[in-house]
């Protein structure tokens, strides 16, 4: 097994063992997103307007929620030295650590999304969009959560700040995300959206690891 | 006892640090230390609490740089040397295993992310030889301080070539019986040409080897 594989298999391991813990992002995403009905009315003109802003924001909070631990557990017991004196590159640890978040923070939110969708009444095409937009989006949120999460590593407040730095970053998706569904919903074609946020995608897979790893090295 | 000056490679590797500088903050620990560590030594690092011991065996395993000065692995700068890559151990204050894992994942997980692919069997022998083997299926948070101790210098039992060993207080925890497996260790990696450098607050008899002394004198009050 590659150190890479190791790390990305112990990750998803940890979660296994504290389901509560892992399941709590998704959680939030359908809490957070339900009450929204509740609070605006149930008309379902409106609903459907701003539904897709609703889950992007929801979905967005929901992967920042879970990124105060990215990087704390193994800084505070040890973990964190350990691997960036290890065998794999410190750009590999970002990556193996943005791809366990993923699977734990962003593929659930993808798959519980048409749930979201049925209840803002949405049509199934733009459940379609939506689901796809998340795909897309996501890893981006986990990158640009993991680069903030580095950044702000052994610090006071640190999940404050890890808001206020990633936040402003990942407004470009929210902006697209939600978007694309929209445009699907008055009957646009949504493509325009969806290569700006495999744009995105492309840009922060190459830069946010190798920052990542840098602010990690600073950190430790 | 006799020295073995250079490494079996025989290209008289060791380490070299000249100059040495290291701050903390505004804060020098220490500056202009310069010294030298060959094949076979074993090393007490000493320094009262504060003196910059483990910023200094950070800087040594890799995970800092020095304000300044230069640090060796023969003629290669430390950074990005394969070859002291592929020797160094370096086991920190803490002990690096995760709460949830137990005993066998955590020292599988750190022995795979350094690149020693042991089977199962090895691992659970190491874990044997440091008297852990029963606690071997637990989750690490119920083991204690001193067994986790156990668990997380297990690596060096896993050890079969010469290497360049950096351990922060691997006493610490211990009981008598645990510090005695620890010297043994040190003695094995001393005898085939490895090198162990390591702090203690305890004192150490160095368990019939020749043991030297580095020692870090604070700049302040000084």
């Amino acid at each position: 097994m590659t150190p890479m594989a190791a790390l990305l298999a112990r990750d998803l391991r940890l979660a296994s063992r504290r389901p509560a813990e892992a399941l709590l992002p998704v959680v939030f995403f359908v809490v957070a997103a339900s009450l929204f009905p509740l609070g605006v009315g149930p008309e379902e003109a409106t609903l459907r307007q701003i539904a897709p802003g609703i889950v992007w924001v929801c979905a967005l909070l929901s992967s920042l929620l879970s990124l105060g631990t990215m990087y704390a557990g193994d800084y505070s017991d040890g973990s964190l030295e350990q691997m960036l004196i290890s065998r794999m590159s410190s750009v590999e640890l970002a990556v193996a650590k943005c791809l366990a978040h993923w699977l734990m923070s962003g593929v659930p939110l993808i798959v519980v999304s048409p749930l979201l969708g049925l209840l803002f009444g949405l049509s199934w095409e733009s459940i379609g969009m939506m689901a796809f937009g998340l795909l897309l989006g996501t890893p981006v949120l986990s990158m640009m959560g993991s680069m903030g999460a580095a950044l702000t590593l052994g610090l006071r407040n640190s999940s404050v700040l890890i808001l206020l730095i990633v936040l402003p970053l990942c407004v470009p998706v929210l902006i697209f995300g939600a978007g694309a569904v929209s445009a699907a919903e008055v009957g646009l074609s949504p493509s325009g959206h969806f290569y700006l946020l495999g744009a995105m995608l492309l840009l922060t897979s190459v830069g946010a690891p190798v920052a990542t790893a840098a602010a990690l090295r600073i950190s430790v | 006892m006799a020295e073995e000056l250079t490494f079996n490679n025989g290209q008289g590797a060791c380490m070299r640090a000249h100059d040495l500088t290291v701050h903390r903050g505004s804060e020098t620990l220490f500056k202009a230390l310069s010294f030298e560590l060959q094949a076979g030594q074993l090393i007490w690092l000493r320094g009262s609490n504060g003196s910059g011991k483990t910023s200094l065996l950070r800087v040594i395993a890799g995970l800092s740089q020095p304000d300044g000065g230069q640090i060796r692995w023969g003629m290669q700068p430390l950074a990005g040397c394969e070859e002291y890559e592929s020797r160094r151990v370096y086991i920190g204050h803490a002990n690096a295993l995760k709460d949830d894992l137990t005993a066998l994942e955590a020292l599988q997980f750190l022995t795979t992310v350094h690149g020693r692919n042991h089977g199962k069997a090895s691992i659970e022998s190491a874990l044997r030889h440091m008297g852990v083997f029963h606690r071997r299926k637990l989750p690490i948070r119920m083991l204690s301080q001193g067994q986790r101790r156990r668990v997380a210098l297990a690596r060096l039992v896993l050890e079969k070539n010469a290497g360049f060993w950096v351990l922060d207080e691997p006493f610490d925890a211990l009981d008598d019986a645990g510090s005695l497996l620890v010297q043994q260790l040190f003695k094995t990696n001393v005898e085939r040409g490895g090198t162990v450098l390591f702090t203690s607050h305890i004192p150490f008899d160095g368990a019939g080897l020749l043991v030297r002394e580095l020692a870090l004198h604070g700049t302040r009050g000084a």
